[in-house]
């Protein structure tokens, strides 16, 4: 869809020093590919050849891996070898084959999609289709705000019809989006670039047929990559208790080893040294003999930490990511995407989240602005959107504008009665729209005659032009000094004298015009106090019914802007613009001068009515942010927007709400200033504890942790960007960062409900993720859709959620898990987050029980067969447990287990609770689980035991043989961890069901086969068990044996657990209790969340953060050629030109074209953009 | 950028899998499911119990020490000396008919059979009757794999090497006059050991196979003529070295000797009367403060004597009942979950 064509990716090859060198050899216009270096670039890790042993190389870098490399290098050592080779081998290839295969499957992905994003490049333009070799580009992508600039490429070369050979060198790759560096040396002279002249990787061409570049930066060394933060490798909270736990559980092998090492030389000294007869030694020194022993046991015991632990946590995680791609629920049909779970090893960290961190633009709300209501001198149109339960009304009765053909056919309004007024010429309609038409700085193209497509600054100035347009009053074209409309048909060419643009202190824009009659008039549109301070006394009654009309939008939740209009004097105008003309050209505090003469001319002025424009947000927001809350997490607000927006769209999306004992706001100008205004929030939030006002943290093993601090009643808290100024060091600010302040503001955020924090750059987003992430040592998420989101989705977070299909795909493709609505954040955390935290607590627990049972048993077994590191089981037994016996019952409750369904997940929030608080797999947990499986152990060996002490067989031949007993022993080990898994699972679906019972059959079925005549007639020493199946599992006591064992096993188990559920019953047991009561009765009715909408807050702003661009729009570097001949003039190009499909179909107005009804078109429209240099971005 | 061209390409396939809704049975601890669940176990297993303790009560069982420890004891000159085939005997009465069919089993004691080492020393190829493995013995058999002179031990191994020799006769005294009771040694060891596990190379006659062998160091006779009465009980084949080579799986042990021959007289078992048994005494066991006993015992369904199943069935039993109990008192008292 761009039309940046790059034609010739040459090596950078110097990395190292300072200045890359490039070489460029220019082709024709043509689209050959010459080489003058070679410009091959390697993707891919591996090749064909290389794969095997470079991926084993890497694999056995793994410290798991090494470990049981390590131990097979003990098995062979005849003297240490306590099992045979093939018990290590087995699972051990089997592990590398599935690692292999996923490295393998990784990297043939990774190469496709590098050699996709290599053609994504940062470009030095040569040349485009636009006169003077202008480009128009749009950057929210780099820097999410919507920018406006313009942009020449170095005038020197321009064409180039000729092969030309010259060369770039030019700065290492780097992230400063706002400065490069580099020289041209072409034909003996040199040309110095600079950033005007670099197209970055992420900007969209727009109103430009083509531009030819020269890639200099491509795939990840482009500013846009550098700039998305390093991509830090992130590990789930599990996997660092994991890491802990495995670590404790080698010092505990060690231990065990130890034990049984010692155990082993006492044994040597007292009992072998006269054993000897029979058993010769063949080291006299019993302290070499438990050395020995020692390695042995090491081996033999080993499986505690089990080789398959950490393939089975993938595979679940992987299941479970899965899921999250499979949900149907997290599918939008509209723009057809499903949700994504992009990182599939952070599933359970999602039953975790306390934080959430949101993006607003986008994110919470749709940034569609859609002109709903209005007020024209003291009437109201419009119909309202909402009942008074919150639910938007559905409207049939929808104005037809067919009357009007230039209108935009996906514009809607309800109300009648203002088409009846426009077709009446009502003379104050008429202004209003007329003033809708003029005063702005909205760009039009018409690419067909009466296809038109605004380019708009801001979505709500679009929103205005769009609404005015439909209603007769259709803005068609401009030009510095001119501003062509249709009005009712008619087309009217109104003189542009001048723009008296936007700005933040002034909150209104103006324009003066003379209409076609030549009469003059100034337009003015602003904040609803700032226009009502410049009203002509004479409008007072209106002001009060429009006052009274504004509240009422406010309360809707609707964005207000008042409107007004004055008739100017020729003679004053004349002088005021002479005067204009030179603040415009003072050297000296031009702005100043220039903002007293706005001053001077707008007053007076006439009120014509006020817009209501409705920041369209998301379906389901205000639902879902309750349903977290309600879970308990919080949500915290981070957005670009003015605090007044901000504080708006809290409002709308229920994050604030009207019965909240106060909301905090926290705009000082000063460090002393924000430290008195929290204090102040703290002290009204928890009077008794002010005075420790040298608050500390807590220090946690060197970890400053802040903890909660439990305040009474709901507060909300808004901060302003400005003062993160205060909070962040990296600012270059005459305040020095005081990092009492830090705490001080994590802590009076902590104690509030709900945290917006506004007017925060991208840096600063990430900055108060890290704050929290630093000193809660809490769980965060953070979600967002642009590219300002990226720092905090990418880097700092814990979990990043890119809302997809919105702002381009840069936060999609940094994130962890992607979706396209908000309200899809609920399901992902309170189905999906915690079913996977709940299965791999579940998962872990009962993989630590079943291999430290299995384990223990060896233990027991070693006091009494003289520490001689003989095995209990069978070696076939041992080789195949963990692999088949027991890995697929396991990973079937991993994969299918729920507590609850996903409707009742919902309707219990609170449920989500034990995840954040780690109530399901901590280390007391684990130290749970390895005292339950001491317990079986011991029964496990002891009652086999003496269950077969001196006893034989009915017909009188053995069976408290060696052989018979590892059977025996390992067979009440599988019923007993098989009944143990019954125990855990809570959800038996019939997969399940065949898992255990097919994992039990299986065992019966290779016991049998391993113990058969074929297979040990054809490897009589592998198979040595020969019969002894037969012989001892047609016992009747062996079989008691085993039911005895697996019921001792699971009794205290249970009883332990019905007791708690009596005596102490969690959230879960009480739920299921209730879903148990609730089977015989119809499915729970589903609750909606009754939001109430009732504010009497509003705000007034149709403008766009940044300073306005009635400068350009004036200026003289603004170029435009008609618009209806451009299309055909470029033809030749004989390439798909840029098509701007027209803008949204309904009533709304998307600033990045978005359409808010269909899916997305081919091409994803935005406003006009130029390019320019991005110094906005950060403060 | 190219769209799809269907309008949800994408969808997720409904089924129950993706969806996660798979039916599913739901099982909770409840109140009502696991009290009855308590008491019926508890029943079950006292029921069990009673019946195992019964029987296991029912078999008789007579052991006879014969280690020779003490001075007083009729072996403790055998045991103190190192006399090949030393002679001793010991005598017992039973006043009731020992019920048959009689088992005649030898018991070691604190003998560690379940030794790592000593396990894994044998040659399970040459035991299958490889002749390869005669020529060379595995490396597992070592230092039982060649003796001082090189030449291969067959069988080899610790295993095989220190096999039970002592042997026993029984004799019962009818009213003066001594009557030899027929012991019979057919068939004491499992099929399967008997049958595939062990073979011997099929040369005729067995002693050809192991030309160039040599015996275990501490046996008295090669392999081939373990039995001198009966030809096919010799080679890897014989019952007493099949008996022997099943390695018992705890320190003290029993292995079945011979068995009673129902016939005659001994049709119903032993009956009443002064008995004793000629002990050729060969096997130390003293140095590792080893014991050696004679058992003789009858079976019943559940195999031999052995009280503690019963026990534990009958105190699991029961204390499932109480625990049924407990919870019933604890369930009456919180009642959970009450509605809130």
């Amino acid at each position: 869809m761009t039309q940046i064509l790059s034609f010739n990716k040459l090596q950078n090859f110097s990395k190292v020093t300072l200045l890359s060198v490039l070489f460029l050899n220019f082709c024709h216009i043509s689209f050959s590919f010459c080489l003058l270096q070679t410009n091959a670039i390697k993707t891919s890790k591996y090749n064909f050849f290389t794969f095997l042993p470079l991926n084993l190389f890497e694999q056995f870098q793994r410290i798991a891996n090494a470990y049981f490399l390590f131990l097979l290098v003990l098995q062979v050592i005849p003297q240490i070898s306590s099992l045979s080779w093939f018990t290590t081998v087995v699972p051990l290839i089997l592990v590398l084959t599935v690692t292999a295969a996923k490295d393998a499957t990784d990297d043939i992905v990774s190469t496709f999609e590098n050699v996709f994003c290599f053609f994504k490049a940062d470009l030095l333009l040569l040349s485009s289709s636009e006169p003077l070799n202008l480009v128009y580009i749009e950057t929210a992508e780099l820097d999410g705000f919507v920018y406006f600039s313009s942009f020449s490429t170095s005038n020197h070369i321009l064409l180039f019809s000729l092969p030309l050979y010259a060369a770039v060198r030019c700065e290492p790759p780097n992230n400063r989006l706002d400065r490069f560096t580099g020289v041209l040396s072409f034909a003996g002279q040199k040309y110095s670039l600079d950033n005007e002249k670099i197209l970055l990787r992420g900007c969209t061409l727009r109103n430009t047929e083509w531009c030819f570049g020269l890639v200099l930066f491509g795939g990840p060394e482009t500013k846009l990559m550098q700039n998305c933060g390093k991509s830090t490798f992130k590990r789930t909270s599990i996997d660092r208790l994991m890491n802990i736990l495995v670590l404790f559980i080698f010092g505990f092998l060690a231990f065990m080893c130890s034990v049984l090492a010692i155990g082993n030389y006492i044994w040597e000294r007292n009992e072998g040294s006269q054993f000897t007869v029979f058993l010769p030694r063949l080291e006299d020194d019993p302290a070499f003999s438990s050395f020995l022993t020692f390695w042995s046991y090491v081996i033999i015991l080993n499986t505690v930490v089990p080789i398959s632990l950490y393939v089975s946590v993938e595979i679940i995680r992987l299941g479970n990511s899965f899921y999250i791609d499979w949900d149907r629920k997290m599918y939008y049909a509209r723009n057809d995407t499903p949700a994504e779970a992009r990182t599939t090893t952070l599933n359970e960290e999602l039953g975790q989240i306390k934080y959430v961190f949101s993006d607003k633009t986008g994110t919470l709300t749709q940034n569609i602005m859609i002109f709903n209501k209005c007020t024209i001198n003291g009437k109201c149109y419009g119909k309202n959107v909402y009942d008074y339960t919150g639910q938007r009304l559905e409207m049939n009765e929808v104005i037809d504008f067919s009357f009007n053909p230039l209108a935009d056919s996906r514009f809607v309004f309800h109300d009648h009665s203002l088409v009846e007024a426009v077709k009446l010429e009502n003379t104050e309609v008429h202004a209003f729209f007329r003033l809708l038409a003029l005063c702005h700085t909205v760009m039009a193209e018409e690419k067909k005659e009466g296809e038109l497509f605004y380019q708009a600054q801001s979505p709500d100035e679009g929103a205005l032009v769009t609404a005015a347009r439909n209603f007769g009053f259709v803005f068609r074209s401009r030009t510095p000094d001119s501003i062509s409309i249709v009005e009712m048909g008619k087309q009217c060419n109104y003189e542009l004298l001048a723009i008296l643009d936007f700005n933040n202190v002034r909150k209104r824009m103006s324009v003066i015009v003379r209409s076609p009659e030549g009469k003059l008039s100034l337009y003015c549109k602003g904040a609803d106090t700032i226009i009502y301070e410049r009203l002509h006394q004479s409008c007072s009654k209106l002001m009060d019914v429009t006052t009274e009309h504004l509240n009422e939008f406010a309360g809707d939740g609707l964005r207000t802007l008042a409107l007004a209009y004055k008739d100017l004097d020729e003679e004053y105008f004349n002088q005021w613009i002479q005067r204009h003309h030179e603040a415009n050209t003072a050297l000296e505090d031009r702005e100043g001068k220039l903002d007293q003469l706005y001053e001077e001319i707008e007053k007076d002025l006439l009120l014509l009515g006020a817009t209501a424009i409705e920041d369209k947000l998301q379906d389901g927001v205000p639902q879902t942010i309750e349903q977290l809350s309600k879970a308990d997490i919080k949500i915290w607000v981070l957005t670009g927007d003015k605090q007044e927006t901000a504080e708006n769209i809290g409002y709308s999306c229920n994050l604030l709400r009207e019965e909240m004992n106060d909301v905090f706001i926290i705009s000082g100008n000063s460090l002393e200033d924000v430290q008195q205004e929290l204090r102040n929030a703290r002290t009204s939030m928890k009077p008794d504890a002010a005075e420790n006002s040298e608050f500390l943290p807590e220090m946690d093993k060197g970890v400053k942790v802040v903890t909660d601090e439990v305040v009474n009643g709901e507060y909300g808290l808004v901060i302003n960007g400005h003062t993160h100024l205060f909070l962040t060091p990296s600012v270059p600010q005459a305040y020095a960062l005081e990092h009492s302040l830090e705490l001080e503001f994590l802590r009076t955020a902590c104690m509030c409900k709900a945290v917006i924090c506004c007017r925060v750059t991208p840096l600063q987003k990430a900055q108060v993720v890290e704050l929290v992430k630093k000193y809660k040592k809490a769980v965060t998420l953070a979600i967002g859709d642009g590219a300002n989101d990226v720092s905090m989705i990418k880097g700092t977070a814990h979990i990043g959620v890119g809302i997809s299909g919105q702002e381009g795909m840069q936060a999609v493709l940094s994130s962890d898990y992607s979706f396209a609505q908000f309200r899809f954040l609920q399901r992902l955390l309170l189905v999906h987050g915690r079913w996977s935290y709940l299965r791999m607590c579940k998962f872990l627990r009962y993989f630590f029980y079943k291999n430290f049972t299995f384990t223990f048993v060896h233990f027991w077994f070693a006091f009494f067969c003289g520490f001689s590191a003989q095995t209990v089981y069978d070696e076939w037994f041992i080789t195949l447990y963990n692999l088949m016996y027991t890995a697929l019952p396991v990973l079937g409750m991993s994969l299918f287990d729920q507590d609850v369904n996903d409707v009742w997940s919902f309707q219990h929030p609170q449920l989500y609770v034990p995840g954040q608080l780690n109530l399901y797999f901590s280390k007391k947990s684990f130290f749970k689980c390895a005292l339950h499986s001491c317990y079986s152990s011991l029964v496990l060996f002891f009652i086999p035991y003496a269950a077969m002490y001196d006893t034989v067989r009915d017909d009188g031949k053995d069976i408290a043989d060696y052989q018979s007993f590892a059977l025996l022993t390992q067979t009440c080990l599988l019923f007993a961890v098989s009944i143990q898994l019954g125990f855990e699972m809570s959800y038996w679906t019939a997969v399940n069901t065949f898992f255990v019972l097919g994992s039990l059959a299986m065992y019966f079925a290779v016991t049998f086969t391993m113990y058969s005549n074929g297979m040990f007639t054809i490897l009589p020493s592998a198979f040595p068990f020969i019969g002894t199946a037969r012989n001892s599992l047609n016992q009747p006591n062996v079989w008691l044996t085993i039911f005895l064992t697996s019921i001792l096993c699971v009794l205290p188990v249970i009883t332990n657990r019905f007791l708690m559920i009596q005596l102490c019953p969690t959230i879960n047991d009480k739920v299921m209790f209730k879903v148990r009561q609730a089977k015989a009765t119809p499915a729970p009715p589903t609750r909606r969340a009754r939001i109430r909408r009732t504010s009497s807050r509003r705000s007034g702003y149709a403008f766009s953060h940044a300073q306005g661009y009635g400068d350009l729009v004036t200026s003289g570097r603004f170029l435009r050629r008609p618009a209806l001949t451009r299309s055909s003039g470029f033809t030749h190009a004989g390439r798909t030109t840029t098509s701007f499909s027209p803008m949204g179909r309904s009533a709304g107005y998307s600033p990045t074209g978005r359409p808010q009804n269909n899916k997305v078109p081919d091409v994803e429209v935005t406003s006009l953009q130029m390019y320019r240099t991005i110094t906005d971005s950060a403060p | 950028m190219v769209k799809q061209e269907s309008e949800s390409a994408n969808r997720p396939d409904n089924t129950a899998f993706t969806q996660q809704r798979l039916p599913a049975w739901q099982p909770i601890l409840s109140a009502g499911i696991v009290i009855p669940g308590f008491v019926l176990i508890g029943l079950a297993f006292i029921g069990i119990g009673v019946a195992l303790l019964v029987t296991s009560r029912s078999i008789q069982v007579l052991e006879l020490d014969y280690t020779g420890d003490s001075n007083g004891s009729p072996c403790s000159s055998c045991s103190q000396s190192d006399i090949a085939n030393c002679k001793c005997s010991l005598n017992f009465t039973l006043t009731t008919l020992f019920q048959g069919p009689v088992f005649f089993y030898y018991g070691l004691s604190n003998y560690f059979q379940n030794y790592r080492r000593y396990g894994a020393s044998k040659d399970d190829n040459q035991l299958y009757g490889d002749l390869s493995s005669f020529t060379s013995p595995s490396s597992s058999c070592s230092p039982y794999n060649y003796d001082s002179s090189k030449k291969p031990i067959v069988p080899c191994g610790s295993i095989a090497n220190s096999m039970f020799n002592d042997t026993f006769t029984l004799t019962r005294t009818v009213s003066g006059t001594t009557n030899n009771v027929t012991l019979d040694g057919k068939g004491i060891a499992w099929w399967t050991d008997y049958n595939i596990k062990y073979r011997n190379p099929s040369v005729t006659p067995l002693k050809n196979a192991f030309n160039g062998t040599v015996k275990p160091i501490n046996w008295a006779k090669p392999a081939y003529e373990l039995d001198a009465s009966d030809r096919s009980n010799n080679g890897f084949v014989n019952q007493d070295f099949l008996v022997w080579m099943r390695r018992a799986a705890l320190p003290n042990f029993r292995k079945l000797y011979r068995r009673i021959d129902a016939s005659g007289d001994y049709q119903k078992g032993l009956p009443a009367g002064n008995y004793t048994i000629d002990i050729t005494y060969n096997y130390p066991v003293r140095a590792f403060n080893g014991a050696k006993k004679i058992v003789f015992s009858n079976v019943s369904w559940m195999g031999g004597s052995n009280e503690f199943l019963g026990i534990a069935y009958l105190v699991i039993g029961s204390l499932c009942v109480v625990m049924s109990v407990v919870m019933l008192i604890v369930y009456a008292k919180f009642k959970f979950p009450d509605e809130e």
